[in-house]
C-alpha cells in the first residue's frame, strides 16, 4: 500500500509540476475568455459608414417620424423624386427611399423603393423594412380606426408548462427540457474529452516507461500491477485537478472578460433576435434569463455533481486501463500500435453519438440501454443526468460500471505485466488476448 | 544450503510453447562474487527475472538466505538490468530518493544514504540536475546507486560495465569488491568472459535453458585444462623429446608440449634440464574461461 501510494504521488507530482501542466490549465480558460470575447466584438461590429438616406414620404405614413440609428440618419424632404436623382450628387444622400401613398388598406402587400448608387447592404434593408412597417401598422390601425389594445390582444403568447402526474413530483418549467439538454452535452463532451486525453496520457507515460527500460528496474521493486494502478490513480488526480481548476477558471474569466469588454450574454441575444427581424421586447429575454437561472439552480446539483465524479472516475478507470494495456504491449513507435488502439477508440466514438441522441431523447430505449452498458455509460449517462432519471437506472448503471471498471483494471493488468517486459515483436490483438492467460 | 545466499532448485519457466529454463539448480556462495554465464538467448534473463521476483518459476523452487522467496524479498535484492534507464524528467536526487523509498526505506534514511553514495563518488551537486542532462556513463553511476542504495544481501548486475569507460569501469569494479568485503553477495551476469575470469570466484554456465558448468573457476579451469606446458628456451632440443611429450605447437625458440599427466611436468623439465637445454620459461597453459566457454557451448550443438 505503501509503495502504490509512493507511485501515485510520482505519478500526479512530476505532471503537475510540469510547466507544459501549468500552462496548459491556466491557458485553456483563457482561450475560452479570448474566444469569447472575439465572438463578442464580432457581435458587435456595426458597419463604420454613415449613411444618410432622404425619405419621400407621399403618402405620409410614417407622419414625419423615424428613429435614426447608429451611423444611419433618415431626412424627410419634400422634394421631387426626379428633382433629387438630377442633382443626386449635389445633396449628400446615400440613398431615397420613395413611400408611395397606401392604396389599399387591406393589402398585405406594400412596396417601398430605394434608391441608391449601391444595393443596400442586408443590415440595412431589414432595418427599413421594419421601420416602415411598424409606421404602415400605426398607420393602418389610425385610418381603419382600430383600438390598438384590442389588436395587442388578439396575439397572444401561449406557453407550455409540464407537470407532474404525481403531485409530489418536480415542477418543471418550459425551460427544464433545454437547460437539461445543455448541461448534459457539456457534461456528455467534458466525459469524452477526458477518455481521450488522459486515457491517451497513461497509454504515453506506459510506452515511455517501457522504451526508456525504467520498468525492469521499478518491477524489481514493485508488483506490476501496482505499478499501473498507481499510475492509472496519479495521471485521474491529474485529470481531476485539471477539470476542477477549469471549473473554477473558466466561468470566473468569462465573467470577468464581459465586465472588461462591457457585453453579456444578453446583447448577443438582442444581436441575434434584431437580425431575425422578430417581434422582439426586452422584457421577455430578462423573464426568461431569470427563468434559466432559477431552473439552473433548481436542479439537483448535490445528486449531479457527486454523480459526474463518479462516472468521470468509473469510465477513466475503465478506458483508462485498457489504454494502459496497449500501451505496454507497443514498442518504440507510437504508428505501429495504432491498429491497437482503434477496438478502444471505437467504442468511446459510438457513445459520443449515443450522448447527442441522449440529449435529445433521453428515455429511450437507447439511451436507457447505453447508459447501463459499461463502455458507453460514462459517457452518456452523464449527459441523461441533468434530465432525473429514474434512480433504479442510475443505480444499476453505477453498479455494471464499478465491477466492469474493477474487471477492466484487473485484466489490463494481466495484459501490461507481459507487455511491459516484451521487446521488439510486433503484437497482434490475439496475442494481448493470450497474455490474459500466462502465468506469473 | 547454510553457506549459500541463493539456491536454485529444479527451476522451469515456458512462455507460451518456448521452454526457456529447463531445470536449472545451483547455489551461490554467501560472499561470493558468482557469474550467471550463457549465449544470449540461454535464459539467463529468465533466471534473473525469477530471481528478483519480477516473473515466477512454473516449478522449482528458490531459496533467497534459506528461506523460500516471497514477497518481501525484493527489499533485500538490488538489480542492475542490462538494459537500465531512469525517469530522464526527475532530479537526481528525486529519482533516487522515490526507487530508495520503494525498496522501503524511510525517508530519512533513504536521504542519509544517498548523500553516502553521492559523496562517495564525488557527485553530491548532482542532486538538483535533471536526469536527461547526464551523460550515459553519469546515468550509469545513478544506476548502480538505485540498485546499492537499500544495502541488499544479494546484488544482481547484469553486464554492469557495458558503456562505461576504462576510468568508470575500475571505479565500479572497486565498489563491487569493496560491497563483498562488506559481505554483500554478488551476482554477476555477462559473455564478456574476460571480465569473468578478473572478479567471479564462482560460475555457472546456462545453455538452452540448462546449466551445462557449475563451480569454483579455479577448478573448472583445472578440470578442462590438457596439460599443456609452454617452454621458451635456448639450445638444442633432445630428439627423444617427441617420446616423452607430445609437440603441440613450435615456433622459434618455443615450444608447446602435452603431457599425459600432471606430475609427468617435472620428469620433462628434469629431462631437458639433463640434456643441456637451457630454460628461460616453463608455464601451464590453462584454458581461458573463453575456451571453455566456446567449446562447451557448441560442443553441445
Amino acid at each position: 500500500m505503501d509503495k502504490l501510494w509512493l507511485i501515485i504521488k510520482r505519478e500526479y507530482l512530476t505532471r503537475v509540476k510540469r510547466r507544459s501542466f501549468i500552462i496548459a490549465t491556466l491557458l485553456t480558460p483563457l482561450a475560452f475568455a479570448v474566444f469569447f470575447v472575439v465572438v463578442g466584438l464580432i457581435f458587435q461590429y456595426e458597419s463604420d459608414d454613415s449613411k444618410r438616406i432622404a425619405i419621400i414620404d407621399e403618402g405620409n405614413v410614417l407622419q414625419r417620424s423615424i428613429k435614426d440609428e447608429k451611423n444611419l440618419y433618415f431626412k424627410f424632404v419634400d422634394v421631387e423624386l426626379d428633382l433629387l436623382r438630377e442633382n443626386f450628387g449635389e445633396f449628400d444622400y446615400d440613398g431615397i427611399l420613395v413611400l408611395p401613398k397606401v392604396k389599399d388598406l387591406l393589402s398585405k402587400n406594400y412596396t417601398v423603393y430605394y434608391y441608391s448608387d449601391n444595393q443596400p447592404t442586408l443590415d440595412i434593408e431589414s432595418l427599413i423594412r421594419e421601420r416602415v412597417r411598424e409606421g404602415l401598422k400605426d398607420y393602418k390601425i389610425g385610418a381603419l380606426q382600430l383600438d390598438p389594445r384590442q389588436l395587442e390582444a388578439l396575439d397572444t403568447r401561449v406557453e407550455l408548462d409540464p407537470e407532474p402526474i404525481d403531485e409530489a413530483g418536480e415542477n418543471a418549467s418550459q425551460l427544464t427540457g433545454a437547460i437539461a439538454a445543455g448541461i448534459g452535452g457539456v457534461m456528455g463532451v467534458i466525459m469524452y474529452i477526458v477518455v481521450f486525453i488522459y486515457g491517451m496520457m497513461v497509454m504515453r507515460s506506459v510506452m515511455e516507461e517501457k522504451s526508456n527500460r525504467i520498468v525492469e528496474v521499478m518491477i524489481s521493486s514493485v508488483k506490476p500491477f501496482q505499478l499501473m494502478l498507481g499510475k492509472i490513480i496519479g495521471v485521474g488526480a491529474v485529470g481531476l485537478t485539471q477539470v476542477a481548476i477549469w471549473a473554477i477558471l473558466i466561468p470566473v474569466i468569462v465573467f470577468l472578460s464581459t465586465l472588461v469588454f462591457g457585453f453579456d450574454s444578453q446583447t448577443h441575444m438582442e444581436m441575434a433576435q434584431n437580425s431575425a427581424a422578430a417581434d422582439f421586447n426586452p422584457e421577455d429575454t430578462e423573464a426568461m434569463i431569470a427563468l434559466a437561472l432559477e431552473e439552473f439552480r433548481g436542479l439537483n446539483w448535490w445528486m449531479i455533481i457527486p454523480l459526474f465524479v463518479f462516472y468521470f472516475l468509473g469510465g477513466y478507470f475503465l478506458y483508462s486501463s485498457l489504454f494502459a494495456a496497449v500501451g505496454s504491449a507497443m514498442g518504440d513507435d507510437l504508428g505501429e500500435g495504432q491498429s491497437l488502439t482503434i477496438p478502444i477508440t471505437i467504442p468511446v466514438v459510438i457513445a459520443f453519438y449515443i450522448m447527442i441522441v441522449a440529449i435529445e431523447a433521453p428515455n429511450s430505449s437507447l439511451a436507457v440501454w447505453s447508459s447501463i452498458f459499461p463502455l458507453f455509460s460514462p459517457i452518456v449517462m452523464p449527459a441523461r443526468l441533468a434530465f432525473s432519471p429514474p434512480l433504479w437506472e442510475v443505480l444499476v448503471s453505477m453498479v455494471v460500471l464499478a465491477g466492469s471498471s474493477i474487471f477492466f483494471v484487473w485484466l489490463s493488468g494481466r495484459i501490461y505485466r507481459v507487455g511491459i517486459l516484451m521487446y521488439g515483436k510486433k503484437v497482434t490483438l490475439r496475442e494481448l488476448g493470450k497474455w490474459m492467460f500466462y502465468r506469473d | 544450503m547454510a553457506n549459500s545466499i541463493l539456491s536454485l532448485d529444479n527451476i522451469v519457466k515456458t512462455y507460451d510453447k518456448n521452454i526457456a529454463v529447463d531445470g536449472v539448480s545451483f547455489e551461490v556462495p554467501r560472499g561470493s562474487i558468482f557469474g550467471l554465464l550463457g549465449p544470449n538467448g540461454a535464459g539467463k534473463t529468465s533466471l534473473i527475472r525469477i530471481i528478483t521476483t519480477i516473473t515466477r518459476a512454473d516449478s522449482g523452487t528458490v531459496y533467497l538466505d534459506g528461506e523460500k522467496l516471497g514477497g518481501s524479498h525484493p527489499e533485500q535484492i538490488g538489480y542492475m538490468p542490462e538494459e537500465r534507464g531512469l525517469y530522464r524528467k526527475m532530479k537526481v536526487g528525486e529519482h533516487l530518493t522515490y526507487l530508495a523509498r520503494l525498496k522501503g526505506l524511510s525517508a530519512p534514511l533513504a536521504r542519509e544514504k544517498i548523500d553516502y553514495w553521492l559523496g562517495k563518488f564525488e557527485i553530491s551537486d548532482w542532486w538538483n540536475k535533471k536526469v536527461e542532462e547526464l551523460s550515459k556513463g553519469m546515468q550509469q553511476k545513478i544506476q548502480f546507486i538505485a540498485t546499492v542504495v537499500h544495502q541488499p544481501k544479494l546484488l544482481i548486475l547484469d553486464e554492469p560495465f557495458s558503456g562505461l569507460d576504462p576510468v568508470n569501469t575500475n571505479l565500479l569494479k572497486g565498489e563491487i569488491h569493496q560491497l563483498k568485503e562488506e559481505g554483500v553477495s554478488i551476482i554477476f551476469s555477462t559473455h564478456r568472459m574476460e571480465q569473468v575470469e578478473e572478479i567471479c570466484e564462482h560460475i555457472v554456465l546456462i545453455d538452452k535453458g540448462r546449466n551445462v558448468l557449475e563451480g569454483r573457476v579455479k577448478d573448472i579451469k583445472n578440470h578442462f585444462k590438457k596439460n599443456l606446458y609452454r617452454i621458451s628456451y635456448s639450445g638444442e632440443l633432445p630428439d627423444g623429446l617427441e617420446s616423452r611429450a607430445e609437440i603441440v605447437e613450435q615456433t622459434d625458440h618455443n615450444i608447446t608440449l602435452q603431457v599425459g599427466e600432471q606430475g609427468q611436468s617435472n620428469h620433462l623439465l628434469q629431462y631437458l634440464l639433463q640434456q643441456g637445454v637451457f630454460i628461460h620459461s616453463f608455464n601451464e597453459i590453462l584454458p581461458t574461461l573463453n575456451e571453455i566457454f566456446i567449446r562447451q557451448v557448441q560442443g553441445e550443438n
